[in-house]
């Protein structure tokens, strides 16, 4: 912990511009634990090992919504090997639930399951095979009951309440229990403005259920200590969000369950949920062993929670010179068994919901339902995400319908800075909309026939099909499409979003070394990177180390909404300016009396010394601090937000809005409904890119998880079992190096005089406006209405 | 059932091997070697990707009992291999140096000990000497949760022994068994590009 | 599980006879997938690496004599003029890590409808040599599928070699699926012409409970092209009879629904491959192209 905690106000403007520090903000330095994954040394939650460990299973249940009449674990418990056997029953605290808002999901199932592949009880054995046979020897009888499977199941009279008895703060205003959280948008009279459109469109959108699909499966080790705790080693998005949720089930004081991060492997939402942590800590605690437990692939796909997959109706009218008159739109976001995050997702997809353009009429209503479907979160872009995806859909409709070039009609409605929100709140920073636009369409469009290019024949790589050899070009027609999407950053709706920073300088070896510790969860991102460069930036040291992240430093939030470079790295900023002060004041009562610029001049960090802002170098580092160490650790806050108002939607609830544009272009093969992309252009505005690296990395990323969930990503859940079709890598597909296009991206640097560095959160902009740009160019190959993502072959080629 | 064959230039051992394990689980959980990556068990994404008798396979679709007596390379061994290859040709044992592993995963004591090292030292390798695949993968910004990449570069390492100046399809194709979630590809495209042009200069 | 390392190939059909349970093990990329997602649990496992002579082949004056457990690797380098058909195929096999692994003998013997090898084998003619301690014989290709993931192996016996008919004509194959690589097939078809009979043969993938040929698709492509005087004359097909043609291979063609697609789609898929590949077979028979349309994919 630090030595010296003092609190300094948020965001507390500095006055002091730091120069060029070489490796500092602005450079595309590289990945500090770049060598370590190259070697294969860097060690991710499932390489964690334990002398005398045992490994962890989890029995789940092969129904979606049945009463557990009876649950039988003698034989299992018999099996040699076996170290224990956990249900409902051994739950040892009060608490039995968890969840991120609402606590709402079973430890373990208590009388019930909910959804497929629930966790009904948990193994601990000496090998995970002894794991594997002796949960398969547990019993379970099973009353199936009726299922809730969509909306009209969910709110039909009679219909079984997932949850009885719900005393969660949204009941109050919820039409029904069996939704989660509604969300209404009023602004402007629809119904006047409706008078005024000379061509109205109307469209029903259906989102598929994405998976995250990391690569890394959930995994992690727990140690029980000698004071009657728990270590934990876990991949996780937000250590102390688990912790606040992992302690009560076990009946643990927090401090007495110290979390580590272990290495991510990847995360995009799907680790904002508990899923193994409280296992293997009950585990670890009833065995008085360390227990690891690592998911494979298809346990994974019911480890976590997925995208929502949505319903999305909309009315779009406009003037016929183009001017957008109305949007009125009901969004049906279906949340699965739990809540998890939907109410933050209903926030979003409703605010959101008419996209980056001005829009003074709007009635929009958005909802999350509870269903024995699997249950959906957290990922990239939520809510965001599924609106962007209907309303590019009706922009299309649109421009088509009042014979207008799609990009030109886009433009011409583009919001900007100035531009009032329908929840009334003012867009008070750059907000390219039209330029983003403009760029991505004034690329030159790549080359036609590019499988032709290899010189003799077809080079089937190029074309639909691929390596599959379906075409040599017959039935291939090219398409353009745009999109453009909005997203906000950070957490929205009052909450109170901070990070925590702790920055210790002192002398090693006799230079300056600063030593950033947060609780960030580095999940790939390349957080600790951006992290390194601020402090070297704001020290003017060249050697930084980052300890690694810990519950033993305050909370970093999570690794989500786009927001931890504005909120880590801005707390990070934020503690490096109190250090540089404190530092400067050492200086000043050390040798303040050898020369007046001490007492006088601006004084800058910079190449290891002191200097005056004209380049005078007052002194080294390492002479100031000598000993002594300045050990700081300050939280940080970005600027209020309110919840928005239950009836009417108002609220200024949003940080900070992020934008990007696509351009897709696809090659379909219309007859076997093959779709190819060769290109997927994108500009986006970033504020400042703290590492370019990185922040083009991020975008192709994004982009092509976008990408996938246009045409090949989805979670088939049976309609009438409600049971997960496809929880392997061979049935849920996500885009290979040959189904990835070339992903130009052009990045504007636009400040936000809020954000530190004038940065933009930009992680989740490029998975919006991706998905509806590659749908846009297949409907313009085909001239096919797509209503529906991902599209299918059966989809394009009227073989449903 | 016991276990012999060599891992990246030394010959190891594994007692009371369940059959049904997989060369994966033996490297990871029995040799100290979890480099290479358990992302779907089922050959579908590449991340445990090694090279067996010199041909790059699917550790996790590899029965243990299958390698006795075999020859296995995995990405800890991959800068001496590929030094090795410099050197003589082909691709060689690996000496007393790091990677070759002990007993188990990694340790607490070591996980720990994990410090994000400077930026600017993975340029200088600080020490570590990296093959030229390995050290193109940070250089591109190829790496981002990196859990792939120990797969991928076991692949694209074969790759360019193979052939050393692969076209844009030639590298995706070769690629086309390994996913990654985090990059959208391109930068990993940009890696082997650059390691081709390093090792071009090179010879 | 036991786990069963035979030096030979007398000592793995002593073992298969031993305990006729055995489940054989090459290249590992089906059984290892059943075994490590506790699809499957076998008693024996009976692994076929240390056996060099399934890894060899032999390049006859009628037959390739192919190694069951001959990679898809070494198919499509060293095998593409006297197997174009099977080399496609195999390039189409999951990744390169895979092709480097796995070979016909896995398909063949775990017999799914949506092995990749079963058009090309179909299509090009080939019998399957299988051996027991009881001695070998030969299966036509056309007798090995019994039923969704049977075939016509006894208890004790184990795929040696395929036997199959070097190419005297161009063969085509191609898979579809829902991505550009690494993709199980949702539906297959391979396309051989046989100018030296003056036949043509078929198979189909995945569309039906064991892979299949289209016979009526054949028998009329046979019936036009001799009629038509298309051998000799080595003139243009014509659209309808290339349309009839991939008719007739939908036709064939009895899916089912499933996860990776409907049913109407892999009828309608296998239609269109069908009547593609007769144009690409027949334009390459004709030389006109004179280019090498197997050689890119």
């Amino acid at each position: 912990m630090a030595q010296n905690t003092r609190t300094v106000p948020a965001g507390t403007p500095t006055n002091v511009t730091q120069k060029h520090t070489k490796g500092g903000i602005g450079e595309s330095t590289l990945r500090p634990d770049g060598t370590l994954k190259v070697t294969g040394e860097f060690a991710y939650s499932s390489d964690m090992w334990h002398e005398d460990m045992l490994w962890g299973q989890t029995l789940r249940s092969t129904v979606a919504h049945a009463e557990i009449v009876s649950i039988d674990i003698s034989e299992a418990l018999a099996l040699p090997g076996v170290y224990s056997v956990l249900t409902y029953d051994d739950l040892p605290a009060e608490m039995k639930n968890y969840g991120l808002e609402i606590q709402d999901t079973p430890v373990l199932a208590n009388g019930r399951v909910r959804h497929h592949g629930e966790p009904v009880a948990l193994v601990a054995a000496d090998h995970p095979e002894t794991a594997r046979r002796a949960a398969a020897k547990i019993k379970i009888d099973y009353r199936e009951l009726p299922l809730v499977t969509d909306e009209a199941s969910a709110l039909a009279p009679g219909a079984p309440l997932i949850h009885e008895g719900r005393d969660d703060h949204h009941i109050g205003h919820v039409p029904h229990p069996n939704i989660v959280h509604r969300q209404p948008i009023i602004r402007g009279n629809v119904e006047e403005a409706r008078k005024r459109a000379d061509v109205i469109v109307e469209g029903e959108y259906t989102f598929g259920m994405q998976d995250q699909a990391f690569l890394g499966p959930e995994s992690g080790l727990a140690v029980p200590s000698e004071d009657g705790g728990v270590e934990l080693y876990v991949a996780t998005q937000w250590l102390h969000s688990d912790l606040k949720q992992i302690a009560p089930v076990l009946g643990l004081p927090e401090e007495k369950v110290r979390m580590t991060l272990s290495g991510v492997g990847g995360a995009f939402g799907g680790r904002e949920d508990i899923s193994m942590q409280i296992h293997a800590c009950l585990l670890a605690l009833a065995t008085n062993k360390p227990v690891k437990i690592v998911y494979n692939r298809f346990e994974s796909f019911f480890g976590h929670v997925h995208r929502h997959p949505a319903k999305l109706y909309y009315e779009h009218g406009a003037t016929k010179d183009g001017k957008l008159t109305h949007m009125k739109c009901k969004i049906v976001l279906d949340g699965g068994a739990y809540a998890s995050a939907s109410p933050a997702v209903v926030g979003n997809a409703s605010s959101l919901s008419v996209g980056p353009y001005v829009l003074e009429d709007v009635d929009i209503e958005a909802i999350a339902l509870y269903t024995n479907n699997p249950p959906c979160g957290a990922m990239r872009g939520f809510g965001a995400v599924q609106a962007c995806f209907a309303y590019e859909a009706q922009m299309d409709k649109l421009a088509a319908k009042l014979g207008m070039d799609p990009v030109e009609f886009r433009q011409l409605n583009a919001m900007e800075m100035g531009t009032v929100m329908p929840t009334g709140q003012v867009v008070d920073s750059p907000a390219p909309v039209a330029e983003l636009l403009r760029r991505v369409k004034s690329r030159p469009l790549p080359p036609e026939r590019q499988w032709e290019s290899a010189g003799e024949g077809a080079d089937v790589r190029a074309l639909p099909g691929g390596l599959s050899n379906t075409t040599h070009g017959e039935g291939v027609v090219r398409g353009v499409g745009y999109a453009v999407g909005i997203k906000n950053v950070g957490f929205s709706e009052g909450f109170d979003d901070y990070s925590t920073a702790r920055v210790r300088l002192e002398v090693i070896n006799g230079e300056p070394v600063a030593m950033v510790h947060t609780a960030m969860a580095e999940v790939g991102q390349g957080g600790i990177t951006v992290h390194a460069q601020i402090a070297r930036t704001e020290l003017g040291v060249t050697q930084v180390t980052i300890h690694p992240a810990d519950t033993q430093v305050g909370s970093a939030g999570s690794t989500s909404a786009s927001r931890q470079t504005y909120m880590t790295g801005g707390a990070v900023k934020n503690t490096c300016e109190a250090v540089r002060e404190a530092l400067l004041e050492i200086g000043r009562r050390k040798n303040g009396s050898y020369h007046p610029a001490w007492a006088t001049a601006e004084l800058l960090l910079e190449g290891g010394k002191i200097v005056t802002d004209g380049g005078e170098v007052l002194a080294d580092i390492a002479e100031i601090l000598g000993d002594e160490a300045i050990d700081l650790e300050l939280e940080y806050r970005h600027h209020p937000t309110v919840p928005f108002d239950l009836v009417t939607g108002q609220g200024n609830g949003h940080v900070q809005y992020t934008f990007a544009a696509h351009r897709a272009v696809v090659e379909v093969d219309t007859e076997l409904g093959l779709v190819k992309v060769v290109e997927l252009a994108t500009a986006q505005d970033v504020g400042k890119a703290l590492n370019m690296l990185s922040v083009v990395g991020q975008i192709q990323g994004g982009t092509t998880q976008g990408l996938g969930v246009a045409i090949m990503e989805e979670i088939i859940v049976d309609p009438k079992t409600a049971k997960v079709r496809n929880p392997s890598f061979t049935d849920y597909l996500i885009p290979t190096i040959l189904d990835t296009p070339t992903i130009p991206v052009d990045v504007l640097e636009l400040a936000d005089p809020k954000a530190p560095y004038g940065l933009r959160g930009m992680g989740e902009a490029p998975t919006l406006s991706s998905t509806p740009a590659v749908l846009a160019a297949i409907r313009q190959a085909t001239g096919l209405e797509i209503n529906k993502t991902p599209i299918r072959p059966e989809a394009l080629t009227g073989t449903l | 059932m016991r276990v012999n064959f060599t891992v990246n230039g030394r010959q190891q051992e594994a007692d009371d091997v369940w059959e049904g394990e997989s060369l994966l689980y033996v490297l990871r959980e029995r040799m100290g070697l979890p480099g290479s990556k358990n992302a779907c068990e089922q050959g579908e994404c590449g991340s445990c990707t090694v090279r067996l008798d010199g041909v790059p396979v699917c550790s996790c679709l590899v029965a243990a009992g299958q390698v006795e007596g075999r020859d296995v390379v995995t990405v800890e061994g991959l800068a001496e291999f590929s030094k090795q290859r410099e050197q003589h040709g082909h691709g060689g044992a690996c000496g007393a140096g790091g990677g070759c592993g002990g007993k188990g995963g990694v340790t607490l004591d070591a996980a720990k000990q994990w410090q994000a090292k400077p930026a600017g030292d993975s340029q200088t390798g600080e020490g570590v000497e990296l093959s030229t695949i390995q050290q193109a993968f940070i250089d591109a910004g190829a790496v981002q949760c990196g859990f792939c990449t120990p797969g991928l570069l076991v692949q694209a390492d074969a790759l360019l022994e193979e052939n050393s100046s692969p076209s844009d399809q030639d590298i995706r194709e070769a690629l086309s068994g390994n996913l990654c979630r985090c990059t959208g590809y391109e930068k990993i495209l940009d890696a082997v590009r650059l390691a081709a042009a390093r090792q071009g200069e090179a010879v | 599980m036991d786990f069963l390392r035979p030096a030979s190939w007398e000592e793995a059909l002593a073992a298969k006879a031993e305990f006729p349970t055995a489940v054989p093990i090459a290249g590992g990329t089906d059984v290892m997938v059943e075994i490590n997602f506790d699809h499957r649990r076998p008693e024996y496992l009976l692994d076929l690496n240390r056996i060099g002579l399934l890894r060899e082949w032999e390049v006859g004056e009628d037959v390739v004599r192919l190694g069951a457990s001959v990679p898809y690797t070494q198919i499509m380098e060293n095998l593409r003029t006297e197997l174009p058909g099977l080399a496609l195929a195999s390039h189409t096999v999951a990744s390169p890590q895979i092709r480097n692994r796995g070979g016909v003998g896995g398909n063949l013997g775990c017999a799914s409808p949506a092995g990749d090898s079963h058009p090309a084998l179909l299509a090009a003619g080939a019998e399957v040599e299988v051996e027991s301690v009881r001695g070998s014989r030969l299966i036509p290709i056309d007798e090995f599928y019994t039923g969704v993931k049977r075939n016509a192996l006894a208890a004790d016996e184990l795929i040696k070699t395929v036997h199959i008919k070097k190419a005297d004509g161009p063969q085509q194959y191609s898979k579809v699926g829902s991505r550009n690589a690494m993709v199980i097939a949702v539906c297959a078809f391979g396309l051989a012409l046989h100018p030296q009979t003056r036949t043509v043969r078929t198979g189909i993938g995945s569309a039906a409970p064991t892979p299949i040929r289209a016979k009526a698709a054949e028998e009329f492509l046979n019936a036009a092209l001799e009629e038509g005087g298309f051998w000799e004359s080595g003139k243009v097909i014509t659209p309808s009879i290339a349309k009839q043609f991939g008719d007739l291979a939908s036709g064939a063609a009895n899916p089912i629904d499933d996860v990776r697609g409907t049913a109407k789609y892999r009828r309608h898929a296998v239609g269109i491959m069908a009547r593609r590949q007769l144009v690409w077979t027949w334009e390459q028979y004709r030389g006109t192209t004179g280019r090498s349309l197997e050689g890119a994919a």
